[in-house]
């Protein structure tokens, strides 16, 4: 049951696989409510890849178990439309759910080291799912496992199939986690961060063995990451994100070409450059994130962006299309580039930052 | 390494228990011989006194006794009117002492697993304040006022099940369970309750770590998530304690088989006390420390077959 069997999408090009309508879920806490994903519209066409970008405690991972209807219901409530394949899925019971998961949506975590169960041999956290979704029989499910276990690189596959995670490397493990998603032929993959806790070197690896493997089985996949560097040449189209709201969203090459987002500009300089020594400290944005308990009435980025005006306090920026082109949206009142007096705000800034640079400077990417 | 240790451990164990209860029973006032052999002649004493060592001083007494039960004599056991070797009376007394501990061991057990998981599964819902509150209950009540209760109500006034005695299962099983039932349930109810306890606080941290996630989201069924994936990393500190209350279970035998006329170990330890038999006492109580040592031994060979990485870290 490996790329072979997989069909090469059922339906291909027959409306979008996956399309979340104004979405938004909320925690109760004691301070208030805790708004961690607020709104957020996205689709995805079959086979394609969705790159989620925001810092750390932006939602992204909220939003991803959202979608995967993984969060427990007693402390989360949801609101909005998951629609899956035609259906909306968000309104779905936990048998429901059960069915659904593994065969149509998977899930890749950030951490190898937590998320495989330390005291199960890893061929077995493989061949369970493959047992109850596709029904297979102790040999035929030990055999499929080899295979996947092969087809994510893991050398020697048949001697692994008996060893527990502790026995693997951070990396190893991450292929074992992506054999056991893609197990049961997915057609959505969730990936969250799934390079974030390895080292450099591996991460381009486990990155290309998703890719191979998704253009293989056809199946589409939403990479979530902190590192705008991590989507860029993988993604198909890109969603930035910021205190629990989408604030810019383009095709991938059309967000690098020409970004309007202050923010999107922001992560931009914290990518880490390929020439720099491994390890060093990437210039994080500054200022802190945002509240998520009682924001304010303007825009979640004012305190931190270098642009803002009072405008951009009083009134949040609603997500719009640049003028002539509906697949690129953008929520910022002075955009980047275009706003007339952004241009010499941003000239004033970037001259006085040359010269906090030359006098010593604090934090440095560049 | 390991099994040097352990036997170490074994050995400062049982002489350090036996020592110090020797000690403690020497200090009752009185002629233990008095007591033993209440209407026998002077000479028939003095050959008791010489038996037990009792005109010895009681370091001499104590090595005596050593170096009898590390060869295998394990001393006499007086009754009234008679005397026999400890080791015939202990391999009588103690399957009966083990039957009761590995009976309500495992009744507490059985409730204990299911219960402890699904009030995790069911963290401050109703059936876990249920069980919390209950379990909060079972720990008040002390054994004894537990027992006079089941043998008051199950035994006496709704006549379920015999409120004392003991029968080989050999002889009549049914018979052996049903006089069984009430003090292994005596000895079960507060056991469950710490066991209940304990998993339900390991089971709900377990539940909260990422491989529970992943198994959710493979689409496995919640009962296999909760019995496949989170009890058995849940179960080590559960073991851990299950192994250390062989002490207080010991204490609790010790009682039940009184209040039951239980003939085991503890109504044997009981008499030897009352008729400050110290040679017999602290052959029982070596052989119960002993037990406890080896059990707990036992528990750290079940760890690493509970938990793979405590195997090879092990082997390492
Ligand atoms: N169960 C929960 N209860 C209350 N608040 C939560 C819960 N889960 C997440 N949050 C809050 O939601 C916000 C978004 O969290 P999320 O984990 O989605 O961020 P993230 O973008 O994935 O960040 P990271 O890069 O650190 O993984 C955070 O402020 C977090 O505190
Ligand atoms: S709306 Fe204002 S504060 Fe927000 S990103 Fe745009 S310029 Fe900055
Ligand atoms: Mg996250």
């Amino acid at each position: 049951m490996t790329s072979e069997e997989t069909p090469v999408g059922t339906l291909p090009g027959t409306g979008a696989l996956l399309d979340v309508r104004d979405l938004s879920t909320r925690f109760d806490s004691p301070r208030g409510a805790v708004r961690a994903v607020s709104n957020v519209s996205l689709s995805l066409e079959r086979g394609q890849t969705l790159g989620i970008v925001g810092e750390s405690g932006s939602g992204k991972s909220v939003l991803s178990r959202t979608i995967m209807g993984l969060l427990p219901r007693s402390t989360a409530s949801v609101t909005g439309e998951i629609i899956f394949e035609g259906e909306d899925i968000s309104g779905f019971s936990d048998d429901q759910y059960r069915q659904f998961w593994g065969t149509e949506m998977a899930m890749i975590f950030q951490d190898p080291m937590t998320a495989l169960n330390p005291v199960m041999k890893i061929g077995k956290q493989i061949t369970e799912s493959l047992r109850r979704h596709m029904g297979m029989d102790r040999t035929t499910a030990h055999d499929t496992a080899v295979e996947l276990l092969r087809s994510v690189r893991i050398p020697e596959p048949a001697k692994r199939f008996d060893v527990y995670p502790h026995q693997l490397s951070g990396g190893m493990r991450q292929r074992v986690v992506i054999a056991v998603a893609l197990a049961c032929g997915p057609r959505l993959l969730l990936a969250d961060e799934p390079t974030t806790a390895l080292d450099v070197t591996i991460q381009a690896q486990i990155l290309d063995l998703l890719e191979d493997q998704q253009r293989e089985r056809y199946m589409a996949m939403i990479l979530v990451t902190h590192d705008l560097g991590v989507v860029a040449g993988r993604a198909h189209k890109i969603a930035v994100m910021y205190a629990g709201r989408i604030v810019e969203s383009a095709p991938t090459r059309k967000l690098f070409a020409d970004m309007k987002m202050p923010y999107t500009e922001a992560l931009m300089s914290a990518i880490p450059r390929l020439d720099a020594p491994p390890h060093t400290k990437l210039s994080a944005i500054r200022g802190r994130p945002p509240q998520l308990v009682n924001p304010g009435p303007g825009c979640a980025f004012a305190p931190r962006c270098p642009y803002a005006r009072d405008l951009c306090s009083e009134e949040r920026p609603v997500l719009r299309p640049v003028e002539d082109d509906p697949d690129h949206l953008f929520a910022c009142h002075y955009p980047v580039d275009s706003a007339e007096s952004i241009e010499i705000k941003d000239h004033l800034r970037a001259e006085q930052m040359v010269a906090e640079a030359a006098g010593g400077g604090d934090s440095d990417g560049w | 390494m390991g099994l040097l240790r352990r036997l170490l451990q074994l050995i400062v164990t049982v002489v350090a228990v036996t020592f110090f209860s020797a000690l403690l029973l020497q200090l009752l006032p009185g002629d233990p011989v008095e007591v033993l052999a209440p209407f026998s002649s002077e000479e028939q004493r003095d050959v008791i006194r010489e038996d037990l060592g009792l005109d010895d001083p009681f370091v001499v007494r104590y090595a005596g006794w050593l170096g009898g039960f590390v060869t295998g004599d394990m001393g006499n056991y007086y009754t009234v009117s008679s005397k026999r070797p400890v080791s015939d009376r202990v391999a009588d007394a103690l399957p009966i002492s083990l039957q009761l501990m590995i009976y309500s061991q495992l009744i507490s057990l059985a409730f204990a697993i299911p219960v402890g998981v699904y009030a995790a599964a069911r963290k401050g819902r109703i059936f876990d304040k249920f069980s919390n509150a209950t379990a909060f209950a079972m720990l008040a009540i002390p054994n004894f006022a537990l027992a006079l209760l089941l043998q008051y109500f199950l035994g006496v006034k709704w006549q379920l099940f015999p409120t004392s005695g003991y029968t080989k299962i050999t002889e009549d099983p049914s018979m052996h369970f049903q006089q069984m039932v009430l003090p292994c349930v005596t000895l079960a109810v507060g056991q469950f309750a710490v066991y209940m306890r304990l998993l339900r606080s390991d089971m709900i941290a377990t539940l909260q770590q990422d491989f529970i996630l992943l198994a959710k989201s493979k689409g496995m069924s919640s009962r296999r998530i909760l019995f496949r994936h989170a009890l058995r990393p849940s179960s080590l500190t559960l073991l851990t304690v299950a192994g250390l209350s062989v002490g207080t279970l010991i204490g609790g035998a010790l009682i039940v088989e009184v209040l039951f006329q239980i003939p085991g170990m503890g109504l044997m330890l009981a008499e030897a006390i009352a008729t400050r038999q110290m040679v017999a006492f602290q052959s029982l109580i070596a052989i119960v420390a002993i037990l406890y040592v080896l059990v707990n031994f036992g528990v750290d060979l079940l760890y690493s077959a509970l938990d793979p990485r405590i195997r090879h870290d092990r082997t390492r």
